[in-house]
């Protein structure tokens, strides 16, 4: 029993939380480019968190070949089931056999499609998810099949409200390593700049271009190359701020003027080529108090979910949808 | 009393502590990090998720709910009063691993400017590279990619200001006394001396990583034959014997 991959976008992957524990090794986490997504996905579909499709930009068209429950996360994408047009941020039931069509982001850049019991896919150093700077898996091509895994049931038809973060904004930042070594004045321009995001940027991070000069460091040359984790805010020669993400290097020896926080990360993948971003230093007390939030906000994300108020003249065959799902005997209840 | 320069404790981000040992390479602060990581591990501190080296500092990822960056600090800063940590013993279980390589041709294109960097004919670059008997420093950047040191001083030599676009997997580079050698296909600053069959991180196998902190590594040279060889026959002739 598969998801069928008919035709797709260059860079789908299977994504999931990561890999911790290979930091020694060189390898760092990577995982799902916007963790909420992910998040996201799980909890319309009332399960765990695990492995999804990760949609770079577009999706693509994907047929089932068993009936399954899917949902629709992240960045916003035309997604539609043999021709009948399906709500982003939400679940699904999808008849054997159905094709499902995903195009472009209408904002953002990461699309998700989660399926009711995950992947059928096998673990490897205990993730199933692509980690493709270290060559780690790879995109899905034409042709692919992959196995699902058995699906306990649980619910479909649920929304989640939409989120503002897939176009730029505000992101809050520690400081990082070098950020010390910046004057004053760098870092309040640091912060009263407007950045746009480049065109160049994936899985591994993302450039930003300064409207101004950029914010090289004299001693640039001479740092001793050290630990990084994501959301690193790295300067290259060129003085252009590049945006470390889940795939990133595990070391490096370019100065670092701080450190986006996790919250904010899906903020900074999600931005497109083109969106504006700035960047907020904050207290170490903040920072933590945002953490507490976003982590709230997540295991609140099940009650969250709403039911989606269909309208009957969009159905155009009633009969042909399973409008009561979940009954039971009761006994499994008891 | 001012307090010493290092060990030196430092925040990393949200959910990162740094434990710094030096602010250049040297071997004893090599030394420290890796025992003190190792001390760490052994005494499975709560809260902390993972450990890790750099050249000269010990990580420790943590969970900034559940573990305060204070008592974390604290406990890090009693460990490390403990004893001298620069006057260390390496990691157990190390090994030397002989990689043969080929050195300049068309697989390994800057050994003459390498050599002329180093103020050496291309032979004594060879003599002295295949010769030179290193140490993982540490593994990073890439999977199971490491860093190499020391060379001998005339090989105090910078990167290049401009990137080769591209070296393959098994490519080995140098600059400023150490060798890089590439667990994936990158660009790079240093240049490139040797070519080898290494393949350092093999996702699939039980063993995953060639090389861990602390092994000893040399690069004997072999003939172009003998390396292509090696390639029909699947093999990368690596040696690997317990120290």
């Amino acid at each position: 029993m598969s998801l069928h991959v008919l035709s797709c976008g260059p860079g789908v992957t299977i994504q999931d939380p990561g890999r911790p524990g290979f930091l020694a090794q060189g390898l760092s986490r990577g995982g799902a480019a916007d963790r909420l997504a992910l998040a996201e996905g799980a909890a319309l579909l009332g399960q765990a968190v695990g492995a999804a499709l990760e949609m770079a930009g577009m999706g693509g068209r994907l047929r089932f070949d068993r009936a399954a429950r899917i949902a629709l996360s992240g960045a916003p994408m035309r997604a539609s089931l043999d021709g009948q047009a399906l709500r982003w941020n939400a679940s699904h039931s999808l008849p054997e056999g159905s094709t499902l069509e995903i195009g472009g982001a209408s904002k953002g850049v990461y699309g998700y499609l989660s399926v009711g019991g995950g992947f059928a896919l096998p673990m490897r150093l205990g993730a199933q998810g692509a980690h493709l700077a270290a060559g780690l898996g790879r995109v899905l091509e034409v042709g692919d099949s992959l196995p699902l895994g058995d699906d306990p049931g649980g619910p479909t038809g649920l929304c989640l409200p939409e989120d503002d973060r897939f176009g730029g904004g505000t992101l809050r930042v520690l400081p990082s390593l070098q950020t010390g070594l910046y004057p004053d004045a760098e870092r309040q321009r640091f912060e009263a700049e407007t950045f746009t995001r480049d065109t160049r940027g994936n899985r591994m991070g993302v450039r930003l271009r300064p409207e101004g000069a950029g914010f090289g460091l004299e001693q640039g040359q001479t740092i001793l190359s050290e630990v990084i984790t994501p959301g690193d805010i790295q300067i290259p020669g060129d003085g252009a701020p590049y945006v470390l993400l889940s795939e990133c290097q595990t070391t490096g020896g370019y100065p670092r003027i701080g450190t986006v926080l996790p919250c904010d990360l899906p903020r900074v993948a999600q931005a497109g080529p083109g969106a504006a971003l700035r960047f907020r230093f904050v207290t170490r007390t903040e920072a933590l108090e945002a953490e507490t939030k976003h982590r709230a906000r997540i295991a609140g994300l099940a009650k969250a979910a709403q039911p989606l108020i269909r309208d009957p003249a969009d159905l155009p065959d009633l009969l042909s949808y399973t409008l009561i799902s979940g009954v039971t005997a009761g006994e499994e209840l008891s | 009393m001012t307090e010493p320069a290092f060990p030196r404790l430092d925040p990393v981000g949200l959910d990162g502590l740094l434990i710094r040992f030096a602010d250049s390479l040297s071997e004893p602060a090599n030394r420290a990090a890796l025992a003190f990581r190792g001390a760490v591990d052994r005494e499975t501190w709560d809260g902390v998720e993972e450990t890790a080296t750099s050249l000269v500092s010990t990580f420790l990822r943590f969970d900034p709910l559940a573990t305060p960056l204070d008592a974390l600090a604290d406990k890090a800063r009693h460990l490390l009063a403990t004893r001298d940590w620069y006057a260390a013993d390496l990691p157990q279980g190390r090994r030397l691993l002989r990689i043969p390589t080929v050195y300049g041709t068309e697989l390994a294109p800057q050994l003459d400017e390498a050599a002329q960097a180093a103020g050496m004919s291309p032979d004594d670059a060879v003599k002295d590279l295949s010769g030179a008997r290193t140490r993982v420093t540490t593994i990073g950047f890439a999977p199971g990619q490491p860093y190499l040191g020391t060379l001998p001083e005339a090989w105090n030599i910078p990167r290049q200001t401009a990137l080769t676009p591209r070296v393959p997997v098994g490519a080995l580079v140098v600059a400023i006394r150490q060798f890089v050698l590439f667990s994936v296909t990158t660009p790079t600053g240093w240049r490139h001396v040797g070519q080898t069959h290494a393949r350092l991180f093999r996702p699939d196998s039980d063993d995953p990583f060639l090389l861990r902190p602390g092994d000893e590594v040399a690069f004997p040279e072999v003939s172009r034959e003998t390396f292509e060889n090696m390639r029909g026959q699947g093999k990368d002739g690596i040696e690997v014997t317990p120290l």
